[in-house]
């Protein structure tokens, strides 16, 4: 028994129709950490890309080593720093708050060069046009780098969001009680793990194809040449 | 008299230099544009004709030397009688003097051709939407395409595409206007419609123009000057029909013998 519902031994057919809604539940749980630690990297990224192309070199430079630590250290070394130094700190967050936060902050370092290589792929002619017409800075990278840099932009995020989806697992040694989790612990009280972690892998596969079909027909939507501005 | 001519003056470059890293492009280089006057510059391939244009529209900046436009320091700010580099507000303000027109047409992909010629003056000049659409309108018409004015670029060709490119440009009411190559990219049956565009500009007594260009029938026809450019130096200038037909350097005898070989 899980959550309050039983399971069904009879068959192994009836035991894995019993375990879905347990597994709903972690599956629901997985999908917040996602969506929340995508954010948070969605935020974060733009933050840190900006920090990074900062002209000052002592805003650029902390950046830069800050999201290449990000990025070469494993995301298991950040949630535990997260999880049991902070407290020390007297900043304690709930195990999913702190699982999704350093989701969000690894993958900020992945996000912020998204941002990066979206904006540099508009091409200097576009920023030349802009300053001989003079436009501010401002209204050109609104204006005109933005727009063209978001259909690149876009779907890399997307990318990074089925990532994010495939690393919620890790959130378990944090006791967050995501689908994996959910289904190690049915494994451990029915002594049958071969049910529930095969459906774990089969919802996760169902998963990526859906997010990736998802991403490639939106990327196909998004115009080419930037979002039009009438 | 000399002063008059002083004022006549639209552009002034004076002992100008720009070297990219060990690099020098321009060398000490002196130059004027009067009021009004139609100039062609011609020259071989990176001689450093199209780094003179950016740097009058402030696209690169210069090491050495002064640059006035319409009498003011493009490139510095007079400050308690002394030359200081110029702010971002200076630069702004006299990039109002100029337009420019590109050799790749650089026109912005993700607006019509329409918001392309108003975006500018909306957000610059602080124009109407209905004053800006009149004005644009009034451009496109200039350049004949009015009917295409709710086409994305990528709907256009070249020629059309360029077309758009003068009437942005002249949409900010430039006094003086830079073409660098403005054909160069097109194919050859689009050439023309272009250059009549700007045959046309050029008739326009008030207008400064400044064109690089390797249309030599064509520079021959609009300029009151060609000027001959090779490596960082203005070689010979003169009237067309002397830089033509009668170049009196060997450098200019040479590059333009090698046109008349290709064409
Ligand atoms: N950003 C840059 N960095 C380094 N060198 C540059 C840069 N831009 C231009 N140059 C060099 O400056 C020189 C002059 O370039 P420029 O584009 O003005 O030549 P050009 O006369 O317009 O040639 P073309 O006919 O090919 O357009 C060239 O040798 C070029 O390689
Ligand atoms: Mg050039």
């Amino acid at each position: 028994m899980l959550f309050g519902i039983e399971w069904d031994t009879s068959s192994h057919w009836a035991f894995a129709v019993s375990i879905l809604p347990i597994l709903g539940k972690g599956l629901l749980v997985t999908l917040q950490a996602t969506v929340v630690g995508f954010l948070l990297a969605a935020g974060f990224g733009l933050v840190l890309a900006g920090l990074k192309g900062m002209r000052s070199r002592l805003v650029a430079w902390p950046a830069r080593f800050f999201s290449e630590f990000l990025r070469d250290t494993p995301l298991l070394v950040q949630l535990f720093f997260l999880y049991y130094v902070l407290p020390d700190y007297g900043l304690v967050l709930p195990a999913f708050m702190t699982g999704a936060l350093a989701l969000g902050l690894q993958y900020s370092a992945y996000t912020s060069e998204v941002y990066r290589a979206g904006i540099q792929s508009v091409p200097a002619g576009q920023l030349e046009a802009a300053r001989a017409l003079d436009l501010t800075p401002g209204r050109t990278f609104f204006a005109i780098v933005l727009p063209q840099a978001i259909p690149r932009i876009i779907p890399a995020l997307g990318n990074y969001l089925v990532s994010i989806m495939k690393d919620v697992p890790i959130l378990s040694v944090v006791a967050v009680l995501e689908v994996l989790n959910v289904a190690r612990i049915i494994g451990d009280r029915s002594f049958n793990y071969m049910i529930p972690l095969s459906m774990v892998g089969l919802i996760y596969l169902l998963m990526t194809l859906v997010a990736a079909w998802a991403v490639r027909k939106l990327d196909e939507r998004l115009p080419k040449e930037g979002i039009h501005l009438q | 008299m000399s002063e008059s001519n002083q004022s006549d003056k639209i552009i002034e470059f004076q002992n100008v230099t720009k070297s990219y890293g060990d690099h020098v492009v321009l060398d000490a280089l002196d130059f004027s544009v009067r009021r009004g006057e139609k100039v062609t510059i011609i020259g071989p391939s990176g001689s450093g004709k199209s780094t003179v244009l950016r740097i009058l529209m402030t696209l690169e900046d210069i090491q050495d030397g002064v640059i006035h436009v319409a009498g003011k320091p493009l490139w510095h700010e007079e400050k308690n009688g002394q030359l200081m580099p110029a702010s971002e507000a200076h630069l702004r303000m006299m990039r109002k003097e100029m337009g420019m027109v590109f050799q790749q047409f650089n026109l912005f992909p993700h607006m019509t051709v329409m918001r392309n010629v108003t975006e500018a003056p909306r957000q610059v000049l602080g124009l109407s939407r209905d004053k800006a659409k009149k004005r644009a309108l009034k451009y496109l018409d200039l350049v004949g395409m009015t009917e295409h004015a709710d086409k994305f670029p990528s709907q256009l060709s070249g020629g059309q595409q360029q077309r758009v490119g003068i009437a942005r440009a002249l949409a900010m009411h430039p006094n003086i206007l830079l073409f660098d190559e403005p054909t160069s990219a097109l194919d050859p049956e689009l050439v023309g419609e272009v250059l009549q565009v700007i045959e046309h500009l050029a008739s326009q007594h008030d207008l400064t123009i400044l064109l690089v260009t390797h249309e030599m029938q064509f520079a021959r026809q609009i300029s009151d000057r060609v000027c001959f450019f090779d490596q960082g130096k203005f070689v010979e200038e003169g009237r067309p029909e002397e830089i033509f037909t009668e170049p009196r350097e060997e450098r200019t005898k040479a590059f333009l013998s090698s046109f008349l070989g290709d064409h």
